[in-house]
C-alpha cells in the first residue's frame, strides 16, 4: 500500500483511516438509533470517502480548525451530518461522548451541520450550495496567494451527493469553476445511485455523469468510493491537471456496511429500532472482522 | 456666464465610481460581477486581480461572495435587484445573511427603474424579500450623493448589505446634511401630516406633494426620507410622526413587505397617527413606460400624494386611487 497524500500532521497511517472508518460506521447506526433518526443511506455511503479525507489527505489541525492555510472541505450533502459528525469526532474535533446529543435539544448537533460545530466550515443542508461555497474559498486562496507565497496551496474539497447534481445552481459553480480555472478545487460526487425516494437514473438520468463533467472542462476520476486505496491514490494527489477544477466520482453504495440498508430507498431517512440497530452493529463487527 | 450645473449621476455609477477607488485602497475588497457591463471599460489599476466576473449566474455568485467573505475578503456583489432578491434569495438567505457574513450587494434596477423592460425587470419585492433576512442590513440611497454617504459608512459594517440602485439618472435631491445609517433624514419640517418617503423618486415627488398642500390648503406637511428600512427601529419612527395626526408612506416597492409595512409595524405597537401606504397596488406594471411615466400611471405623483395627505388627516374623503393595467 503507498500512501501517496502527506498530511501536515504527518501522523495519520492508511490503517488509521480504516479502523476510523469503522468506528465511524458505528456511531451512524448509533445516532440513527436515537429519538430523531437520521439519514442513515447517504451517510453511510460516504464514511469511506470522509475518512480517507480526514485521516489521509485533508490539511487540519483540531486544535487549530481556523487555522487560515487549512484545506478546506464542505460537506454539500449536508443531509450527511451525522457522518460528518462522527468524522469530527474520530479526528479530534469534537469529543466523541457529544454525539449522543446529536438530535437532542440543546445540542449544537443539529440534523444539518452549522457553523457552531468545530471544523464544519459554512452550514449546508439545502442542495446545491456547496460547490458555489467552496469555489469561493478557492479563489480566495488563489488571490492572497498573488504576490507572495507561504506553502502549498490549500485544497478545498466538496462533497456532493449524486441526487443533489439535480439542482441547477450546481451546474453554475461547475461553469464558474471551469472558467476561472479554480485547480485546487476538488469535488467528490457520492455516486450511490438513490436518492429519497428512487433511483436517481429513473427520476433524471445523469450517466454518463463523468462525460458530463468532461464536457464542462473538468478534469473526471472515477473510483470504487469504498476502497481507501483508490479514494487516497486520487484525492491525495490534487490537483492533477493545472488550470482545471477535478472531479472524483466515487461509486458507491447507499447504506454500505447495514445489509438491511444496503442500497434500499426506505433507508434515506430512518430512525433504527433498538434491536435493528443491535443487528447493525452486529453485521457492522463480522464485516470489519472479515 | 453662470458655471455650468453639473448633471444628476445615477446612483448606480456613483456607486461604480466609488468602489473603483475603493479597491485601489482597501486590498480586503473584491468585485464579485454577473455580466451587468456596468464596469465595462473600468480601469481597477493594481485592483485588477479582484475583479471576477462570474457569469449570468446569480445563485453561484452568492455562494462565491460567502466563500470569499468566510475568509476574510470583502465581496461587493454587482446584479439586478430582481435577481438578487428573487432568483439568488436562497442563497443571500443561506449562504450570506445565515452566516452573517460582510457581503455587500449592489442591486441596480430597483423598483420601476428597469421602466420599459418590464415586470421581470421590476424589483418591487426586494425591501420586502431583504427586510425578512435577519442581519441584512437595507438601504435604499436618494441620489448620488446619497449613495456615496452610504456606502462610506456601510463599508466597515458587522454584516451583509442589501444597496438598492437605480438605473438612469434622477435629479439630485436638495441639499441636507449627510445620511446617517438608520436615522430617517428629516427633509422638511411640518406638524400635520407626516410623508415618508423611500427611494429617489417618490422622495422628490413626497417634496413636491408638500409644496402643493402647504400652497393650496395651507396644510403644513413634514417630509422624511427613509434611506434605511433596516435597521429601522421604533424610537427612530415615533421621533419623526410625533405630533402629526396622519402618515403617508411613499415607495416604488409593492405596497407590502416595504417602508408602508414596516412603518405600520412600528405604529401598530403604539397609539398614534392614522397611516396610509401608497406604493404599488397588487399588480404587475406591465405597461410601456419610463420609470416616471409608470409611476404617474400608478398614482405616485405629488397630486396623489397630496390627495392622500388629505385623506388621512380628514378620513372619509377618498382614499387614495391607483391605476391598473
Amino acid at each position: 500500500m503507498t500512501v501517496l497524500a502527506v498530511p501536515a500532521t504527518g501522523r495519520t497511517t492508511a490503517t488509521e483511516a480504516e479502523a476510523a472508518a469503522a468506528r465511524i460506521r458505528h456511531h451512524v447506526v448509533d445516532m440513527c438509533a436515537g429519538g430523531e433518526g437520521g439519514h442513515l443511506g447517504g451517510s453511510m455511503s460516504c464514511v469511506d470517502i470522509l475518512s480517507v479525507l480526514y485521516f489521509d489527505v485533508l490539511r487540519v489541525d483540531p486544535d487549530q480548525p481556523h487555522d487560515p492555510g487549512r484545506d478546506i472541505f464542505m460537506l454539500s450533502k449536508g443531509h450527511a451530518a451525522i457522518a460528518l459528525y462522527a468524522t469530527l469526532a474520530e479526528r479530534g474535533f469534537l469529543d466523541p461522548a457529544e454525539l449522543a446529543g446529536y438530535g437532542r435539544r440543546g445540542s449544537r448537533l443539529l440534523g444539518h451541520p452549522t457553523r457552531a460545530v468545530p471544523g464544519v466550515e459554512l452550514p449546508t443542508g439545502s442542495l446545491g450550495h456547496g460547490l458555489a461555497l467552496g469555489l469561493g474559498l478557492a479563489l480566495s486562496a488563489r488571490l492572497r496567494e498573488a504576490g507572495r507565497r507561504f506553502g502549498p496551496r490549500r485544497r478545498t474539497y466538496v462533497l456532493l451527493g449524486d441526487g443533489e447534481l439535480q439542482e441547477g445552481s450546481c451546474w453554475e459553480s461547475v461553469m464558474a469553476a471551469a472558467s476561472t480555472r479554480a485547480d485546487h478545487l476538488v469535488a467528490v460526487v457520492d455516486r450511490n445511485g438513490l436518492q429519497l425516494g428512487s433511483p436517481t437514473e429513473r427520476i433524471c438520468p445523469m450517466e454518463p455523469l463523468g462525460e458530463r463533467f468532461r464536457s464542462f472542462g473538468w478534469d473526471v476520476r472515477e473510483v470504487d468510493g469504498h476502497d481507501h486505496d483508490e479514494l487516497r491514490a486520487v484525492l491525495g494527489t490534487a490537483p492533477w491537471t493545472a488550470g482545471q477544477p477535478g472531479v472524483v466520482i466515487a461509486r458507491t453504495v447507499k447504506g454500505n456496511g447495514v445489509p438491511a440498508a444496503e442500497n434500499r430507498i426506505g433507508a434515506h431517512y430512518t430512525t433504527l429500532s433498538a434491536r435493528v440497530a443491535a443487528r447493525a452493529h452486529r453485521d457492522l463487527s463480522l464485516r470489519k472482522a472479515s | 456666464m453662470t458655471a455650468p450645473v453639473a448633471a444628476p449621476v445615477a446612483t448606480r455609477h456613483a456607486y461604480r465610481d466609488w468602489l473603483i477607488a475603493r479597491m485601489r485602497n482597501d486590498p480586503r475588497v473584491i468585485c464579485l460581477d454577473s455580466d451587468t457591463g456596468l464596469f465595462t471599460g473600468a480601469d481597477f489599476g493594481t485592483a485588477a486581480d479582484r475583479y471576477l466576473d462570474l457569469g449570468i449566474a446569480e445563485q453561484n455568485l452568492f455562494g462565491v461572495a460567502a466563500g470569499l467573505a468566510h475568509d476574510g475578503w470583502l465581496p461587493y456583489v454587482n446584479t439586478m435587484a430582481a435577481f438578487a432578491a428573487s432568483r439568488a434569495a436562497e442563497a443571500v438567505k443561506i449562504d450570506i445573511a445565515y452566516n452573517r457574513l460582510p457581503v455587500r450587494i449592489a442591486a441596480t434596477h430597483g423598483g420601476l427603474a428597469a421602466g420599459h423592460l418590464g415586470p421581470t425587470h421590476h424589483a418591487l419585492e426586494d425591501l420586502a424579500v431583504m427586510r425578512a433576512m435577519p442581519s441584512m442590513t437595507v438601504l435604499v440611497p436618494g441620489d448620488a450623493a446619497d449613495a456615496v454617504a452610504l456606502l462610506d459608512q456601510a463599508h466597515d459594517y458587522d454584516g451583509p448589505v442589501y444597496l438598492r440602485l437605480g438605473r438612469k439618472p434622477t435629479p439630485d435631491l436638495p441639499p441636507a446634511p449627510p445620511p446617517r445609517i438608520g436615522v430617517p433624514q428629516v427633509r422638511r419640517d411640518g406638524t400635520e401630516v407626516c410623508l415618508l418617503a423611500c427611494g429617489p423618486l417618490p422622495t422628490l415627488r413626497v417634496l413636491a406633494a408638500a409644496e402643493a398642500l402647504a400652497a393650496t390648503e395651507g396644510v403644513n406637511a413634514r417630509v422624511v426620507q427613509v434611506h434605511t428600512l433596516k435597521p429601522l427601529d421604533d424610537a427612530a419612527i415615533a421621533g419623526v410622526v410625533r405630533g402629526c395626526t396622519a402618515v403617508v408612506t411613499v415607495e416604488e416597492h409593492w405596497r407590502e413587505g416595504g417602508l408602508g409595512s414596516a412603518v405600520a409595524e412600528l405604529l401598530a405597537s403604539q397609539p398614534g397617527p392614522r397611516l396610509v401606504r401608497m406604493g404599488v397596488g397588487d399588480m404587475y406594471v406591465s405597461a410601456v413606460g419610463s420609470q416616471e411615466e409608470l409611476l404617474d400611471a400608478l398614482g405616485i405623483t405629488a397630486a396623489g400624494i397630496a390627495r392622500a395627505a388629505r385623506s388621512a388627516l380628514r378620513p372619509g374623503l377618498d382614499s387614495p386611487l391607483f391605476a391598473t393595467f
